[in-house]
């Protein structure tokens, strides 16, 4: 055992455990808010990705378990997140049908589905994805156990900018910006603003599959029924806080995963006091960000035309 | 017109319903056609119970878990009490519900057990359920027992009907300290902890004490993540601990599975608990407080079965019991507990079975100085003071405060 | 004619709903057949232990009391346009004012007093609640959806804030509560019955709703204002103080939820304040198309739903979770039956030359009669 080399870091600690936090626990939030941000950005909201989260967390767990192959449960949980996504991206395009409340119906359906079919996984030990460790230059275990980052979590990096540049660069982000800011003018383009809002749920369905698949098989590496703690809900506000731009979705979801760490980090250094309150901390400052950067006189920039609307 | 139309219109209704009918009966066929395998299932549920040797009357045990059934915590240790009670006694009826939050939900749950199900026996086993749901449906079903995990039983307040259980599992917490404490190579012990209950504490100073007992500089860091199960926060609990230089953790969650297995990542030790968590962490799994509820059950469900009740006080109302008694007990020592551990820690737990060793004998301070327990004083396990725990004892870092 | 047409509407919104309620029964069925149950089993089950007889109808009726409270939480702003599911929030805070005033009050004014104390103070506070997100949203144009969610979050770090720390009673022990409420202030039964006096709130709050907003010019005002806020700003209608009055309603409705949880159930405030009755409510509202009065009735079916939960997993052997699996079914379709409406030309006056009715401009605009 390493309990040799262990040194007491002390204050450290905390910065520590954050840094590691952010990447650790910011990195499902990375995937459900890119998702989640490809969705609004067409113009539609969806609430139910904490059910999506939860069924790509199982099908990932359950797959890897069953087959023996992580990546395999990745692509498992992503398809999964898809086909939830289908069903999202139908019926909250059905006429007078609003997306908010299918969001909550998809919650519920969604997370009873991964309950009834994960009971079996609860159990099992699944192989868990691969780490690629940065930290061998230190002998310190602390740093080297912060260091340890998932492939996932570079996938995830590398995942913002480029849809930050498909929305801005290409043709079909074109389409998705234009359905979600003015869908009449996306209709005198020709665009079927149908097929590209189903395609942008599906899609962002898929990448919240696979933060689901982050949970179960990198962090924290199983499969429960209480494993997001509404992290699939929090993304929405989240991409709001970032403005429904990809690259801040990233620097969000860090701040997101990091703000996770502080309450228990604080108290095993001794500030024991208001752990509760440390705890809605995220939400607290995404409240007042919105408070401090919406007015009447001007719309957000970013925020969708048709975002919220019946159209 | 409006009345011929009324005349086609209905004439329509009653093709539409003709279709519908048509419809609704092909689903039923369909349905039919696809349940083999369920009524297969139900039938033969029948003819098992029809089978049963009949040694008796059948009792009807009806339990009630607050969580999922298959949480590897604290639900599943009553739940696999429950089916180890079922699979024992041919007798046994067992109806469970899972899931039921600490609101009418139960009330109403342990009211169709008892209407519908004919439950004479029922184990509601989360604490919030005492008060008010049991306590309300106890008098108005006073024939019925009612067995509840925890709660305090006081003579002449609470219904006759209402009985008290749950184990002194700080005495195998006890001792999994002294192993911790002398496994440690920096002396410093970890606890991560759901909530400041007083539950939660007595295992937290138990721990730190049989720490101490052998190894008196030894420290408990506890952490608090707030809520019976919260992943993240138990896994950056346990991260942080280590990166503390922590080397021993165990905790007090509804399942552990996430800080053994963050313990095993990071390559220190733990200790487990409600259940055998050795196959989370093959190399790091010291020892761990288990719980034995089939050993509890089984002893309740044949009591009552001999026509013993709560009600003529003939079972105690107050059942409590630790190493001793069988309500819970300790995991196999792991691979990297040395063999004076293993004595030191077979020396604690034959003092606690036999009486001489009480965990909370005088001086008890608790972490800020105040005097617990007095010089001379022993506070034996059955003591209710313990049961309102709301300290942690010297050696501990952390506080009680919300 | 027009009489006759009222009537093949009113059908209509009579016939879509249920029939999508049995379609989501159905689609059930199919799942509990593909899992190895037989699907009628389930059927008898499920009406036995939710209707079936006097005894379990009440077992319905009480899972149904907090959900009409909440449900108007939703229900109310959404005749303005305004989607706000910050209910679940607004019934902690309610829950806990309530307690604080009950305690404050306590023995030394009579229980019928101290009782309308603390449902003011449930109303209260959950009224500021959400009435703060529609005050951000008109004044500081700041997504109402979104600010109410947050406010959940806010609610319940605070709810699990103060009972385990400044408002705890060190007896609760092992379920950190507040201290609790004397015996005599609770809310008792409705004589002859276990249902609690909350049902009776909250089938007054949801009459009293409706007729507010149906039937009176307030009501019209807020619709028109959910119509077209350019219009209704033009027709010199006060937008600003419609949208936080009518959110200060329907966070007080969620408030009261909260007290008569406290007040009728458990005595105290604690964790179990916060079990989801403030998203089942959300739904029911949506499905209920925020009719106050078919909220009632929505309401009765999910209950219905809840109190077969326990069946399922006694006579079948089903997991925890098919209870899920079986509301989300119900709701999807529920949900979907709403775009049904005017789809159908049985419902429509084939022989009339008149253009027959135009599909509302959004959900909820228009009354669903109940047959």
């Amino acid at each position: 055992m390493a309990a040799e080399a262990v040194q007491a870091i002390g204050w450290w600690g905390v910065p520590l455990a954050i840094i590691a936090g952010t990447m650790r626990g910011g990195t499902p939030f990375l995937f459900v808010s890119l998702g989640e941000c490809l969705t609004e950005k067409s113009g539609k909201i969806n609430l139910g990705l904490e059910g999506t989260l939860l069924t790509g967390a199982m099908a990932a767990y359950g797959t890897s378990y069953l087959t023996g192959s992580p990546w395999l449960g990745v692509l498992a949980a992503g398809v999964a997140g898809a086909l939830l996504g289908c069903i999202h991206g139908w019926l909250s395009q059905q006429l007078r049908v609003n997306d908010v409340a299918v969001g909550i119906a998809m919650i519920i359906f969604g997370s009873g589905v991964a309950f009834f079919f994960g009971k079996p996984f609860i159990q099992p030990k699944a192989t868990q994805l691969p780490t690629i460790d940065l930290g061998g230059w230190s002998d310190t275990p602390a740093i080297q156990a912060a260091l340890q980052i998932s492939p996932l979590f570079l996938i995830g990096l590398a995942i913002a900018p480029l849809m930050a540049w498909f929305f801005k660069s290409t043709r079909w982000g074109l389409f998705i910006r234009a359905v979600g800011d003015s869908p009449e003018a996306a209709r005198a383009m020709g665009v079927s603003i149908f097929k590209v809002r189903m395609l942008s749920v599906v899609a962002g369905s898929f990448l919240a599959g696979i933060g689901g698949a982050a949970l179960s098989l990198y962090y924290p590496g199983l499969w429960t029924e209480r494993i997001s703690s509404g992290q699939g809900l929090m993304a929405v506000a989240l991409v709001i806080f970032a403005r429904w731009n990809p690259i801040a979705c990233l620097w969000a979801s860090l701040l997101f995963g990091g703000a996770q760490a502080i309450g228990p980090a604080l108290q095993s250094i001794g500030i024991e006091d208001g752990y509760y309150l440390f705890n809605a901390a995220p939400y607290v400052l995404t409240l007042v960000i919105m408070i401090l950067t919406c007015s009447p006189k001007r719309t957000l920039s970013g925020v969708p035309g048709a975002l919220g609307t019946d159209t | 017109m409006s009345n011929r139309r009324f005349l086609n219109l209905s004439r329509r209704q009653v093709v539409r319903g003709l279709l519908a009918t048509t419809a609704f009966g092909l689903t039923a066929k369909l349905g039919t056609g696809c349940s083999p395998s369920g009524s297969g299932g139900s039938s033969t549920d029948s003819t098992a119970e029809g089978a049963k040797p009949a040694d008796g009357e059948p009792l009807t045990i009806g339990f009630i878990y607050v969580g999922p059934k298959d949480d590897y915590g604290y639900n599943q240790a009553h739940a696999e009490g429950a089916k180890g009670t079922a699979a024992k006694f041919s007798w046994v009826k067992l109806v469970e519900e899972a899931n039921v939050p600490e609101t009418t939900a139960v009330a109403e749950s342990m009211r169709s057990m008892i209407d519908i199900d004919g439950a004479k026996v029922l184990f509601p086993t989360s604490f919030g359920y005492f008060d008010p749901h049991i306590l309300k449906l106890a008098e108005e079903f006073p024939d019925v027992q009612f067995f509840h995990a925890g709660g305090l039983y006081e003579e002449g307040k609470t219904p006759k009907n209402v009985g008290s259980y749950f184990g002194y599992i700080d005495e195998a917490q006890y001792v999994a300290g002294v192993v911790a404490a002398l496994t440690s190579k920096s002396g410093k012990l970890g606890f991560v902890g759901a909530k400041p209950i007083p539950q939660v504490l007595r295992n937290v100073n138990s721990y730190a004490l049989g720490a101490r007992s052998v190894r008196p500089d030894a420290t408990t860091q506890v952490v608090f993540t707030g809520n019976w199960a919260e992943p993240i926060k138990e896994a950056e609990a346990a991260n942080s601990m280590a990166d503390q230089g922590i080397d021993v953790i165990t905790c007090h969650v509804d399942s552990p599975k996430v800080v053994m297995e963050t313990a095993e990542k990071r390559g220190i030790y733990c200790t487990g608990y409600h259940a055998d968590q050795v196959a989370l962490a093959p190399e790091g799994y010291l020892t761990g407080a288990e719980w034995d509820w089939t050993n509890i059950y089984s002893k309740i469900a044949e009591e009552v079965h001999s026509g013993k009740s709560l009600q003529d006080g003939t079972i105690e109302h107050i059942l409590r019991g630790g190493l001793k008694d069988g309500f819970c007990k300790l995991s196999a020592y792991g691979p990297a507990v040395s063999e004076d551990t293993k004595k030191a820690a077979e020396a604690a737990k034959a003092g606690l079975i036999d009486g001489s060793l009480v965990i909370y004998t005088g001086e008890v301070k608790d972490n800020k100085g105040g005097v617990v327990v007095k010089a001379g004083e022993s506070l034996p396990q059955k003591e209710p003071k313990l049961e309102g725990m709301n300290y942690l004892v010297e050696g501990v870092l952390g506080s009680v405060g919300g | 004619m027009s009489r006759s047409q009222a009537w093949r509407r009113s059908l209509e919104s009579f016939v879509l709903p249920f029939g999508a309620i049995l379609a989501g029964l159905v689609l059930f069925g199919v799942f509990c057949a593909l899992v190895g149950t037989n699907p009628f089993g389930v059927y008898a089950s499920i009406w036995k232990s939710a209707f079936g007889s006097a005894s379990t109808f009440q077992n319905t009726l009480i899972r149904a009391a907090p959900l009409m409270l909440s449900a108007l939480c939703t229900a109310l702003p959404a005749r303005l346009g305004l989607v706000i599911i910050g209910n679940e929030g607004a019934l902690v805070v309610g829950g806990v004012a309530a307690v604080s005033a009950g305690l404050a009050m306590g023995l030394a004014f009579p229980p019928f007093v101290v009782q309308i104390g603390m449902a003011i103070a449930g109303m209260v506070a959950g009224g500021i609640w959400i009435g703060a997100a529609g005050w951000l949203r008109h004044y500081r144009a700041v997504n109402e959806t979104i600010s109410s969610l947050l406010l959940n979050y806010v609610a319940i770090a605070l709810l699990n804030h103060l009972v385990g720390g400044p408002m705890r009673d060190p007896s609760s022990l092992n379920k950190p509560s507040t201290y609790p409420l004397a015996e005599i202030n609770m809310l008792t039964s409705i004589p002859g019955t276990r249902v609690h006096w909350g049902l009776v709130y909250g089938l007054v709050a949801c009459v009293i709703a409706y007729f507010l907003m149906q039937r009176t010019t307030f009501g019209f005002a807020a619709r028109t204002a959910g119509g077209n806020i350019r219009a209704a700003k033009i027709a010199g209608l006060p937008v600003g103080k419609l949208t936080v009055v009518i959110c200060f309603l329907a966070g007080s409705c969620a408030g009261l939820a909260g007290m008569v949880e406290v007040a009728a159930v458990q005595g105290a405030a604690n964790e179990s304040l916060n079990v989801g009755y403030g998203y089942g409510g959300i739904l029911v509202a949506f499905a209920a198309r925020h009719n106050p009065l078919a909220a009632v009735f929505m309401s009765l079916l999910v209950g219905g739903i809840l109190a077969s939960g326990g069946i399922l997993q006694r006579a079948h052997g089903l997991p925890d979770s098919t209870v899920l699996i079986f509301q989300g079914l119900v709701f999807l379709v529920v949900l979907f039956s709403d775009s049904l409406y005017g789809r159908f030309d049985f419902f429509k006056e084939k022989p009339v030359v008149v253009a027959p009715p135009s599909p509302p401009p959004s959900p909820g605009q228009e009354p669903v009669v109940l047959g």
